[in-house]
């Protein structure tokens, strides 16, 4: 064994060598610690900018509030140059929304169903992804192009043929008759509830399409061996046991349709009255802030952002139940 | 098989109850076909080289485009994703990489998925209390910045899902190696869920791209040649917007052209976005 001798010079190049290595390794550690807490913060602005959207908005429609109260919900008229002080009422907006997304939903959900059951139980494999990819192009139309074209071809078209079909056809029968009651129009509930329906349809059936594919096979197959036909192994096994999920899908597109704004702008008439029948013309509170919004100022843009404020609640309760329906499922899968 | 009018019945049922599940699919992909044709049949007649060269005419003259417009929407877009996609990036890194079993995780996934279906004319009315009223004016700023917190939620749902299903052991050998945390998930985790993570953003490009409603009383609009985002900025969607309504025919034409345009652009980022990302992402 010898003595390993290191000379001066080396010992001094040693030691600045591990001081550089300190160095490096603290600078990666700081790097490293750095990167965590722009992570952590990034993280913590998602929860930021909901408080930040809920408080602005209470900041913005405090003075509506303050002036009108509980009178607000249950006041119809929307008068905001009246003299001497402006009357302002969110029954219409309130109701249209309501409403237009009711009707979205009848036409909507049975349609969405039909569509994910015909990809799933009956679609030939080599078709079954063009089809789903079209579908799910429906969402991606922006939604003023459905606005423009629910102004310009789908309004005349009900106006002039179906609209008249149906307010002749109920004509006789009392309640009904106040329901579908003419004059036909271009504008209308209708005609907006219809063009959400085929908005939110996509968000449909992409749901129903994946907890469709959550049902185990061997539930059909025992069903199928059992004689079953095709619908009755849908009515009776699959649509059964994705019953939350369904909902859930359902509750979410319910959650877009009380929310959208520039197609049901062009088509609803933007008149805050409240009629009996859906042929009418009609507002929603999305409709209601699209369309004042930008020439609007004290009072009544106060009283446009507390309709953005109940809007918001609406749609954070559907969509809350929607995702907890959905999320309880995604349990239920994974066990 | 069988002549038992029990089972002719049900076999009758069936088909009625299939049959019907097939028209609706044919009644969704008429709406799509319907729309799709309208666009072309109106948009195409005015799609001449002066509509990306010429700016919005005035009322009742001839001629013009919509190069303003075009260069405002991709310029806030730009923007907008340049400074939400960093943040919505970073979340979901947190989500699916640092904090994957805390409860804080399980209620940022919650609040993202409500932001994700939240209105977007809220957005607007968030952007037009915070940013419009405190600068004095509407912006091209402004605008940017709605555009931005609707990337966000897309950029964090997209990038937790993709960081999800990058495998575990790829982590631990990098950290075995003696990797520091940023470095794995940077160069190891990033890379091996690169596709997923272009996937997402191209999804938000193509999501904002069409959305009019937060730009309505964020960035407004105007008539002439501008890039300056502190003032109004010109843009597609709303000028679209203003331009559909008029009596004017010209006007009318380079709606539809615009329309035609915007169309085609989200559509083929989404079409893009799907074929690279391979499985197409949820609501």
């Amino acid at each position: 064994m010898s003595e390993v001798v290191l000379s001066e010079q080396t010992r001094t190049k040693l030691a600045a060598n591990a001081d550089a290595r300190v160095g490096h390794l603290r600078r990666l550690l700081a790097g490293d610690a750095a990167f965590y807490w722009a992570c952590r913060i990034a993280a913590y602005s998602v929860l930021l900018l909901l408080g930040g959207i809920i408080v602005s908005l209470i900041v913005g429609a405090w003075p509506a509030i303050k002036t009108f109260g509980y009178h607000f919900l249950t006041t119809q008229r929307w008068a905001p140059s009246a003299r001497p002080e402006p009357i302002l009422g969110g029954l219409g907006p309130i109701y249209g929304t309501l409403v237009s997304s009711a009707i979205a939903m009848l036409i909507a959900v049975p349609v969405g169903l039909g569509i994910a059951i015909f990809l799933t139980e009956l679609c030939p494999p080599r078709l079954r992804r063009p089809i789903g990819m079209a579908i799910e192009l429906l969402a991606g139309i922006p939604s003023i192009i459905y606005g423009m074209w629910g102004f310009f071809v789908l309004g005349p078209f009900l106006a002039d043929t179906f609209q008249p079909w149906v307010i002749s056809a109920f004509a006789g029968i009392p309640v009904l008759r106040d329901v579908f009651a003419g004059p036909a129009s271009n504008l209308s509930l209708f005609n907006a509830s219809l063009i959400l329906a085929i908005m939110v349809l996509p968000f449909i059936t992409a749901i129903a399409k994946d907890v469709f594919a959550t049902v185990p096979p061997v539930l059909k197959e025992a069903a199928y061996g059992l004689g079953c036909t095709t619908w009755e192994v849908v009515g009776n096994v699959v649509l059964p046991y994705t019953r939350v999920g369904v909902i859930g899908g359902g509750m979410l597109a319910l959650g877009r349709a009380l929310g959208e704004t520039m197609a049901v702008t062009f088509i609803i008439g933007n008149s805050f009255p409240i009629k009996a029948s859906i042929f009418a013309p009609a507002t929603t509170i999305s409709s209601a802030i699209a369309s004042e919004f930008a020439e609007s100022d004290g009072l009544h843009q106060s009283s446009l952002i507390l309709l953005g404020l109940l809007l918001f609640v609406l749609t954070f309760c559907v969509l809350s139940v929607a995702r907890l329906m959905l999320m309880r499922l995604e349990t239920k899968a994974g066990k | 098989m069988n002549d038992n009018p029990f089972y002719t019945v049900r076999k009758r049922k069936s088909t009625i109850w299939m049959t019907l599940c097939l028209a609706a699919t044919v009644f969704g992909l008429a709406w799509l076909v319907m729309i799709l044709a309208t666009l072309l049949w109106n948009g195409v007649a005015g799609l001449k080289p002066s509509v990306f060269l010429q700016s919005t005419p005035p009322p009742g003259s001839q001629g013009g485009g919509l190069a303003n417009a075009i260069v405002g929407s991709v310029m806030m877009t730009f923007i907008g994703v340049a400074i939400g996609a960093p943040i919505g990036l970073l979340a979901g890194t947190y989500m699916a990489e640092y904090g994957r079993y805390q409860k804080l995780t399980t209620i940022i996934r919650f609040i993202n998925d409500i932001l994700l279906s939240a209105p977007s004319i809220i957005i607007g009315l968030f952007v037009y209390t915070t940013v419009v009223v405190p600068m004095g004016g509407f912006s091209g700023l402004a605008g940017a910045l709605a555009l931005a917190v609707i990337v966000i939620p897309v950029v964090v749902r997209t990038t937790e899902d993709m960081l999800l299903l990058v495998p575990n052991p790829i982590r631990e050998a990098a950290s075995a190696l003696g990797f520091p945390r940023s470095h794995v998930i940077r160069h190891i985790s990033y890379r091996a869920a690169r596709t997923g993570l272009v996937t997402g953003i191209l999804l938000a490009v193509a999501r904002v791209s069409g959305e009019t409603a937060p730009l309505l009383f964020t960035a407004l609009s105007n008539q002439f040649w501008s890039v300056d985002l502190t003032k109004t900025v010109a843009n597609l969607p709303v000028t679209i917007n203003n331009f559909i309504n008029s009596a004017d025919g010209n006007w009318k034409q380079l709606a539809w052209t615009g329309a035609l345009l915007i169309t085609s652009a989200v559509l083929g980022l989404s079409i893009a976005a799907r074929s690279i990302g391979g499985k197409g992402s949820k609501s």
